[in-house]
């Protein structure tokens, strides 16, 4: 059962938070994931924040898409 | 947040995975999670790669391997006037021994929820003080600290008509299982992106330690899988099998160290019965003693499941040796005859993230994409 | 009338029945076309054959943004007649009322219904009420049937797809199964889509027009991968859609990964599906960019080869093929 969604935090509120993707927003428990803030993004699996999706490493996948391009453009 | 490849990455990616594909010899890579079967089966990844790169779906469809046994035990249960069955819809269609599902209890009578989270079943429960609500708690490692919590919940705020059939299964002790199988050859292991993302990269290092065997944590976009067949050709052509992650960006080397806790609050692992692969030592999840109220088991004085391997319903299903990734789905006599997501016979071919039933469903004439190189 | 909840007795055949159907029904389809309410309609008909359809609604929510279960039951009807070629001039309404029912809400239904009917010229001429015990049925039912005319020489269906049509849809695909699918799985849209749900017949008279079109289908239930499935086996032809090509609202997709779905499964209310000669390409285009409901219409492949078991194939980002695979019982969220 693996199917989890990064969704961006707008609101939260003790254990649940409000998160949406391209405007459509549902409402998540963080108690997995207390540390996470508004402004954060989550992966959500089944209704819960498994995890805060850490920006720079998650950037080293478009750093990493984005050197394949240069050297195939080259 | 979310990074696509375009089609040169994409192609550029396909020529490194040639380049570093051995010449002399094939290699067998499987995928462990039914999310990647998936996620194969629908970019059509298998027709493009080398010929001697062969992909194989293991057993990480949670719905596909649980016992059928079990499934005649939630089925007595939804007959049950005043219970409530709440499940995540995957479960709804998986037939049990008798080849009735849950869906075909609902036709009869019983009253069935598709929920997409446990908090929706809580809800469920409160809304409904006279009947019990059954929550079938089927899932991973990835799924197992949401029902946790839920059972965490439910003692906290005092909702007494709500309890979980744990079907749980984890993810190392079936793999160590399948290495264990004399006949199984596995080069290398495509590993579970979001079962990663709770358990970490330690419980993986087995893999290379006692059994020399690739692994790389994986993410689930065209351009994610095939980076980690990137990282793990390279691993099996320097001879240096370990864990690598692929998918930064949702698995941390640690995983999830609360969620950890919270299962380990709840549940405790216990021998557990695969459909298709047999009892398995320490690879599911049981609830408590101390949250005993809220085990179905317990509440609904359900008996250990005890099958008979022997009473196998249909010998001629190859179910047990796909998900060990000895045989292609298209190599078992049943499949696309007697065998279709329709009406499945074995395990793989119950779930649409089944080995079987994406073959099935993203090929021609079911199967066959090897050929058609 | 009185009270607000309709009751057992508004379908007794008595005083309140006629109660319900004069000082509620009536004056909703007031736009019959002058007739009085007869136990049956006469229609005039000339100019062609005649198709007629039949179709019932059942909806949960009743009321989605983008419309309701009475735009619904007209749309449904009117496109259904619309993608054979016919023109479509009247309606039946037959209603299944759940006892209790708001009166409120049957007005806001009928009223939707009947200004959308207009819309489309199409006229209301007869219809039929009954009420259920409470629990017989989930709040209302409802049946349309509808009789169109079609134009001399016009003759679309499977049987006129040939090889090398192109295969068109007319807009984004999935916004009325999101639209729905959302209020029922508790995911908020914050206004960024609604169900499409329209009449249809304009913009399919317009394009029959250009001669060009060999079949059209509007996908509702089981959405484009169903419909395709459907027209290739019918057909028997191998037709390729290019994944990419197919036009998808952002909001849309975004829903789709949060609910573990695929937006060529939702349905829509409002959408053509063309197969058109290639010859015409453009004129058709041109049709959809200067149509309202067609703006967003995009080319998304094309009938390949021919092929007696009939199958769809889906070019894939990795410019692979593979089977798009029918749809096996409900499009249920999955999170595994």
């Amino acid at each position: 059962m693996c199917v989890a969604v990064p969704l961006k935090v707008i609101k939260v509120t003790g254990n649940m938070a409000i998160a949406e993707l391209e405007g459509i927003s549902k409402e998540i428990s963080i108690a997995l994931t207390p540390e996470v803030s508004v402004g954060d993004w989550v992966l959500v699996h089944a209704g819960y924040a498994i995890q805060r999706i850490d920006n720079e490493e998650a950037r080293e996948t478009v750093r990493f898409l984005e050197e394949l391009y240069e050297a195939n453009s080259k | 947040m979310k990074q696509t490849a375009n089609k040169r990455q994409l192609a550029k990616l396909i020529q490194q995975v040639e380049r570093l594909a051995p010449a002399d010899k094939p290699l067998n890579i499987m995928e462990v999670c039914g999310a990647h079967t998936m996620a194969i089966g629908k970019s059509g990844l298998r027709q493009l790669l080398p010929d001697n790169i062969r992909l194989l779906s293991g057993p990480g469809c949670p719905v596909c391997v649980t016992h059928d046994c079990e499934i005649e035990v939630y089925l007595e249960l939804a007959r049950q006037r005043n219970v409530i069955i709440a499940t995540f819809g995957d479960l709804l269609r998986v037939p049990g021994k008798k080849g009735s599902s849950l869906a075909d209890a609902r036709g009869q009578g019983a009253k069935v929820s598709v929920v997409y989270s446990t908090l929706d079943a809580l809800k469920l429960a409160k809304k409904n003080p006279g009947k019990e609500v059954v929550f079938l708690g089927a899932g991973f490692e990835t799924t197992a600290p949401t029902v946790a919590m839920s059972v965490i919940q439910a003692q906290e705020e005092g909702i007494e008509n709500f309890s979980v059939y744990s079907l749980h299964k984890l993810v190392p002790p079936v793999l160590e299982a399948l290495l264990l199988d004399k006949e199984v050859k596995i080069d290398g292991f495509i590993l579970p992106g979001h079962v990663s993302t709770i358990i970490g990269v330690e419980p993986y290092y087995f893999l290379a330690r006692e059994y020399h065997k690739a692994g790389v944590i994986t993410g689930f976009e065209t351009h994610d899988i095939l980076q980690g067949l990137v990282m793990l050709l390279g691993q099996i052509r320097e001879d240096n099998p370990c864990v690598e992650i692929q998918y930064r960006g949702g698995v941390l080397p640690r995983g999830n160290p609360i969620a950890r806790q919270v299962i380990a609050r709840v549940f405790e692992p216990a021998d557990a019965w695969w459909r298709g692969l047999g009892l398995i030592p320490k690879s599911g999840l049981r609830i408590r003693e101390s949250f005993r109220n809220y085990d179905t088991r317990k509440k609904f004085n359900i008996p250990e499941p005890h099958p008979d391997d022997k009473e196998e319903s249909n010998k001629i299903c190859a179910c047990g040796d796909i998900l060990k990734g000895i045989k292609l789905p298209q190599e078992c006599r049943l499949f696309g005859r007697a065998c279709t997501p329709l009406n499945p016979v074995g395990p793989c071919m119950v779930s649409s993230e089944g080995a079987c039933a994406a073959y099935y469903r993203f090929t021609e004439n079911g199967g066959g994409w090897n050929e058609g190189r | 009338m009185k009270g607000d909840k309709i009751l057992l007795a508004h379908g007794s055949g008595g005083g309140l029945s006629r109660e319900l159907i004069e000082e509620i029904i009536y004056p909703i389809f007031d736009n019959n076309g002058g007739q009085d309410l007869l136990d049956s309609a006469f229609l005039a008909l000339e100019g062609g054959r005649i198709a007629m359809t039949t179709d019932s609604y059942v909806i949960s929510p009743l009321f989605f943004p983008g419309g309701d279960i009475g735009k619904l039951a007209a749309c449904g009807t009117i496109n259904d007649l619309a993608v054979c070629g016919a023109i479509p001039k009247f309606l039946s309404v037959g209603l299944i009322i759940e006892e209790g029912f708001p009166v409120e809400d049957l007005k806001k239904i009928l009223r939707s219904l009947s200004d959308t009917a207009a819309s489309a010229g199409v006229l209301v001429v007869t219809g039929d009420t009954k009420v259920v015990e409470r629990g017989s049925a989930d709040k209302i039912f409802i049946n349309t049937t509808g009789i169109g005319i079609v134009p001399e020489g016009v003759s679309l269906g499977p049987t006129e797809i040939s090889v090398g049509d192109l295969i068109i849809i007319s807009g984004t695909v999935g916004d009325h199964g999101m639209a729905v699918l959302c209020q029922r799985e508790g995911l908020s849209l914050g206004g960024q889509i609604a169900s499409d749900c329209a009449p249809l017949s304009d913009l399919a008279e317009l394009l029959v027009s250009t001669g060009g079109v060999s079949c059209m289908r509007d996908p509702t239930r089981g959405g484009v991968a169903s419909v395709l499935y459907e027209l290739a086996r019918q057909s028997k032809m191998t037709m390729e859609i290019l994944n990419e090509a197919v036009p998808v609202h952002h909001a849309v997709a975004a829903g789709c990964s949060m609910l573990g779905l695929d937006p060529l499964y939702l349905a829509n209310e409002g959408k053509l599906l063309i197969f058109a000669r290639q010859e015409k390409e453009s004129e058709i285009m041109n049709v959809l960019r200067n149509h309202p409901l067609g703006r967003a219409g995009r080319v998304i492949g094309r009938v390949t080869s021919r092929d007696d078991s009939g199958k769809v194939l889906v070019e894939t980002e990795l410019g692979a093929k593979r089977i798009l695979p029918s749809l096996e019982g409900e499009h249920l969220p999955r999170i595994c």
